[in-house]
């Protein structure tokens, strides 16, 4: 399988959990990113300025109407849900939270399964509330490609576990191992 | 768009389009050139909560039972809203754009797309604690008659008030909140001074056009709802409806780049996402 889009949705702990992953992983080229925090609605872009230091890629903060592209890490900007349209813009949205949160991971993972279908990966990390999930169990049903981070060794196991229980997820993975799984899943892109 | 990805259409986008042009046929709104991925969220959403199985079921029942329709009306126009929502952007109007409005000897504001009212008597705080308030006409519209009538009454959920509390301070308020409000029961009900120079009306930004002429236009949160198609015509739309030097203010993630009026507009704010119309045009 070709993944074109790596979808990666976090709460609590989160940062350090992006930390460990981000810096194993290799192949920011041939994937988009697109990274869901849960935060405080009034934050600055010190998110976005830490996984550009991280990444050493160009990291947006997702604006309306904003370009999917390769090789570059997108941020969903707090107080606002994440939509991708199918001619690759994002479209950004107010409207009521989802699992108390906004933005809510299931928002981005819905629409992302429902524009890419097989050619996404959706991976769950630490977090400590239901988010999440449902969008996974989307992710799934297109046959895209689902991780969990192991509930038992994150920082907060509660969303992890909730992704676990909705999807069955192709892999439930330690947070270490992740960063060198994705470079595998995504250097086999073009093979047969 | 973009080379980049394969994207998959599936037999529900084909549903979404058939439903879309159910209404229009129907009850003549266009909600062609929304966001799609906007549009089928909603009727998604909706579909789950009905015992129709699917989304040409959804389409009947919508242009066979129009209360029903009603509903609908109200997922597409997104109506959460708060007062002061980014505190940091009413601070800006109020440090860096209501000095320049106060050496005009009236002030007309457009809020265009202003849901149940909680933004624009934001905006009517600020006027009065500037001073301003009664030289100003501010025509507050919205596509939704029933939202309208929600934002004509002033009255809001108590719960909520401890957060628009907190947004009012945050936004520079030079009183105490409280000034603003009296409770009854679990409501807040504002001050009906806030409203005298307050017009509200329906307007449709799809398919009405311009009837002013505005020292400021405020539509924050609106367009992202569009495609940059239908973006585009309403960006025009507020071009012609501004005075030369006026103001048009989007929301913080909203930016007129992509648009053709862009060579138009002096950017003042490009974190608040502020621009002046040209003064040449």
């Amino acid at each position: 399988m070709k993944y074109d889009v790596v979808v990666i949705g976090t709460s609590a702990g989160g940062l350090d959990a992006l930390r460990k992953i981000l810096t194993t992983f290799k192949h920011f080229d041939d994937i988009a990113l697109i990274i869901i925090q849960h935060r405080n609605p009034i934050s600055n872009n010190y998110l976005s300025n830490i996984l550009s230091d991280m990444t050493g890629r160009i990291t947006l903060e997702i604006e309306d109407k904003t370009l999917l592209k390769k090789g570059v890490v997108y941020v969903v900007p707090p107080n606002y849900h994440a939509l991708i349209e199918k001619n690759g813009l994002f479209t950004l949205d107010t409207s009521e939270k989802v699992c108390y949160a906004r933005p809510s991971i299931d928002v981005t993972f819905k629409s992302f399964a429902d524009a890419f279908g097989v050619s996404v990966i959706g991976i769950i990390l630490t977090g400590a509330n239901n988010d999440g999930g449902q969008g996974l169990y989307e992710i799934k049903l297109v046959h895209g490609y689902t991780i969990v981070q192991n509930p038992t060794t994150a920082e907060a196991p509660v969303m992890p576990n909730y992704a676990i229980k909705c999807t069955n997820p192709d892999e439930i993975l330690e947070l270490d191992d992740i960063g060198a799984r994705l470079n595998e899943l995504i250097r086999k892109n073009g093979e047969k | 768009m973009t080379d980049d990805f394969k994207f998959s259409n599936n037999d529900e986008d084909i549903e979404v389009i058939l439903f879309l042009e159910a209404i229009k046929l129907k009850y003549g709104y266009n909600f062609g050139d929304y966001s799609r991925a906007h549009i089928k969220r909603r009727i998604k959403n909706r579909l789950v909560k009905t015992d129709c199985k699917n989304i040409l079921e959804l389409a009947h029942k919508a242009i066979t039972d129009e209360a029903f329709f009603a509903n609908i009306l109200l997922d597409f126009s997104i109506n959460v809203t708060e007062m002061f929502r980014d505190p940091d952007f009413f601070k800006h109007l109020r440090n860096e754009i209501i000095p320049i409005l106060e050496t005009y000897p009236q002030i007309k504001i457009w809020h265009a797309g202003c849901s149940s009212g909680e933004e624009v008597y934001s905006l009517a705080i600020i006027l009065k604690e500037s001073g301003l308030y009664d030289r100003c006409k501010i025509y507050a519209t919205d596509f939704n008659a029933t939202i309208i009538d929600v934002a004509k009454d002033g009255i809001y959920n108590l719960e909520s008030i401890k957060e628009y509390t907190k947004n009012y301070n945050l936004s520079g308020g030079k009183q105490s909140f409280s000034d603003y409000y009296t409770v009854k029961y679990d409501h807040a009900i504002l001050d009906s001074s806030l409203k005298k120079n307050i017009i509200f009306a329906e307007h449709n930004l799809v398919t009405d056009g311009s009837f002013g002429e505005f020292n400021l236009i405020i539509c924050r949160n609106v367009l992202i709802y569009f495609n940059r198609n239908l973006q585009n015509k309403v960006n025009n739309l507020f071009l012609d409806s501004l005075a030369k030097g006026g103001y048009l203010c989007l929301g913080s993630k909203e930016t007129i780049d992509y648009s053709e009026v862009k060579k138009q507009y002096d950017t003042f704010s490009s974190e608040h996402k502020i621009y002046r119309k040209n003064r040449k045009v």
